[in-house]
């Protein structure tokens, strides 16, 4: 008969080495995956990506009109979705207690939120490509905007969540409307979260391809009109990883790492942030 | 059960009844609260004393399931009434909570907030209405050099009395104060009795308190409650020392709640 004691450490034990085995089996893929991209990426990582185009098969380039397109049009998709997002979240979180529209909002956006981003490349394709019969960055960036906005909404509904319903109170005892409390008070608590959230949106749109591939498509030369079809490195990458071109796979690799180290960059920054308002609280 | 009366009441409770859904909260309370004297609500948890309490600045209407009905007059108005201007209705009587809730803004701004949502001073008035409310919360000398640090970085006493600042810079007529001191220590606790003594030359203050002690330390009138009914309305020393109600003598002498 084994005493309590012993039993309980040895359950302890065995759900520890577990729980540690299932730590190290993710983390070896992840790992492996940060490994390779390092290895091939760091080769082909030359000045030349920063200052060249893409080139055609067989020649030398760069990447730098994919780079600056996915900037403008991650920009622009983060600037359109960024403010209906936080408008919608505030809505849900504040104003919506009362009636059906919030708890229909908050189902919508859910579905919307798990919704396969190729459908949303489909969706924009439709509703505007067709119509206007060309590709162009407009179109892209509209078709990441929709993706920033569920997962703004969300965020900025959870965070102002977190605030304690005592400040909201507080504010409202000293007379102030709905309005003043939730812009100097409650948004305000929650602003370190809410820019947290924003990021995480960035980092989530600056990987998408399905989205580009129906939208944005690509463009071989450097374009600063976003009516016209534009370059961007999830869609070179896609197209040159697989391409037979020695040259072309190794642009792809190059860009595979920019785009790992941009993601990476921003979720570190999300986290150092939302840990500096996790203290002040 | 009769209209408990003082001598010189600001608000006078008429059949107040108090509803959370179907749940009655509070049962046809009468009650008067004198004008510049501190009134302490007594009794054990879920009595109701922080409930009626909140249907005096009508905080309850942030909730859609809560209503009140009947009558609470202040000088002579009918605060129920739909046509009361809630902002108008809040100027008049401030609010200090169970917990300290500063504002994620400056010392300063914690202050002037409410300060503008009815006045426009100058930069000048502003900053002497600022200095007026924290001397008056006896805070002043802690924070005159740091008046621009975030009012979320003070020590919970701090807090606390920063928000009695923030509540009495509107200069309002009533001041509630709901178990204002359960979350601090007992220095921290002096400090805040000591200044509701203080405050009750300008202000009519009505406080809920868990502590009995701290009930017959600072107020002049107390109300025992019970399961939502006022029990007892009197003036504190008699209220404490020669109940005239079997139920508030036994919760008082501790033997039961």
């Amino acid at each position: 008969m084994v005493n309590l004691y012993t039993r309980r450490r040895m359950i302890n034990i065995a759900g520890l080495t577990v729980s540690m085995l299932a730590m190290l089996f993710g983390l070896f893929w992840l790992f492996w995956i940060l490994i390779t991209l390092l290895d091939q990426g760091l080769l082909s990582l030359t000045p030349a990506v920063f200052t060249q185009m893409t080139p055609p098969p067989g020649n030398a380039g760069g990447l730098l009109n994919a780079i600056a397109g996915s900037l403008v049009m991650t920009l622009i998709g983060t600037l359109i979705g960024t403010p209906i997002g936080i408008l919608a979240g505030t809505y849900l979180a504040e104003f919506g207690q009362r009636g059906w529209m919030a708890p229909v909002t908050r189902f919508i956006n859910d579905v919307l939120l798990s919704a396969p981003s190729i459908v949303i490349g489909l969706f924009v394709y439709e509703v505007y490509v067709v119509r206007v019969r060309h590709f162009s960055g407009w179109a892209g960036a509209f078709a990441l905007a929709i993706l920033v906005i569920p997962i703004v909404i969300r965020t900025t509904e959870n965070m102002l969540r977190l605030v304690p319903t005592t400040l909201r109170e507080a504010a409202a005892a000293l007379g102030a409307p709905q309005w003043k409390v939730v812009n100097f008070v409650t948004l305000r608590a929650a602003r370190a979260g809410i820019i947290t959230g924003v990021l995480l949106a960035v980092a989530r749109i600056s990987g998408e391809t399905a989205p580009l591939l129906f939208t944005a498509l690509n463009n071989q030369f450097w374009s600063s009109n976003m009516g016209q079809p534009m370059a961007n490195l999830p869609v070179v990458i896609f197209q040159f990883a697989m391409s037979p071109y020695g040259d072309w796979q190794k642009l792809a690799w190059a860009g595979a790492l920019l785009i790992t180290i941009s993601v990476l960059t921003l979720n570190i920054m999300a986290r150092v942030l939302f840990r500096q308002s996790a203290t002040t609280h | 059960m009769d209209i408990e009366t003082v001598a010189n009441p600001k608000i006078v409770i008429r059949n107040l009844n108090f509803y959370y859904g179907n749940f009655r909260a509070l049962k046809d309370i009468n009650l008067s609260i004198a004008e510049k004297m501190v009134t302490a609500f007594i009794g054990p948890s879920g009595c109701g004393k922080s409930t009626l309490l909140r249907t005096f600045n009508r905080m309850y209407q942030l909730y859609p399931k809560q209503r009140a009905t009947g009558e609470i007059i202040l000088d002579g108005v009918n605060i129920l009434d739909s046509k009361q201007d809630m902002n108008m209705l809040r100027a008049k009587v401030g609010m200090v909570f169970q917990k300290p809730t500063p504002f994620p803004m400056t010392i300063f701004d914690n202050i002037a907030f409410g300060v503008k949502l009815y006045e426009k001073l100058s930069t000048h008035d502003m900053e002497a209405r600022v200095e007026w409310a924290l001397r008056k919360a006896a805070l002043w000398n802690e924070v005159k050099d740091i008046l621009k640090q975030s009012g979320t970085g003070l020590s919970g006493g701090q807090q606390q009395r920063l928000c009695i600042a923030r509540a009495i810079a509107v200069k309002p007529q009533v001041l509630l104060l709901d178990e204002p001191t359960s979350a601090l220590d007992p220095i921290s606790t002096a400090h805040i009795e000591k200044l509701v003594d203080e405050l009750k030359e300008d202000f009519t203050i009505v406080i809920v308190t868990h502590n009995m002690q701290q009930a017959a330390r600072i107020s002049d009138y107390t109300a025992y409650m019970y399961l939502g009914d006022l029990i007892e309305l009197g003036e504190t020393s008699s209220v404490f020392t020669n109940p005239k109600r079997k139920e508030t003598e036994d919760y008082i002498t501790g033997r039961f709640g």
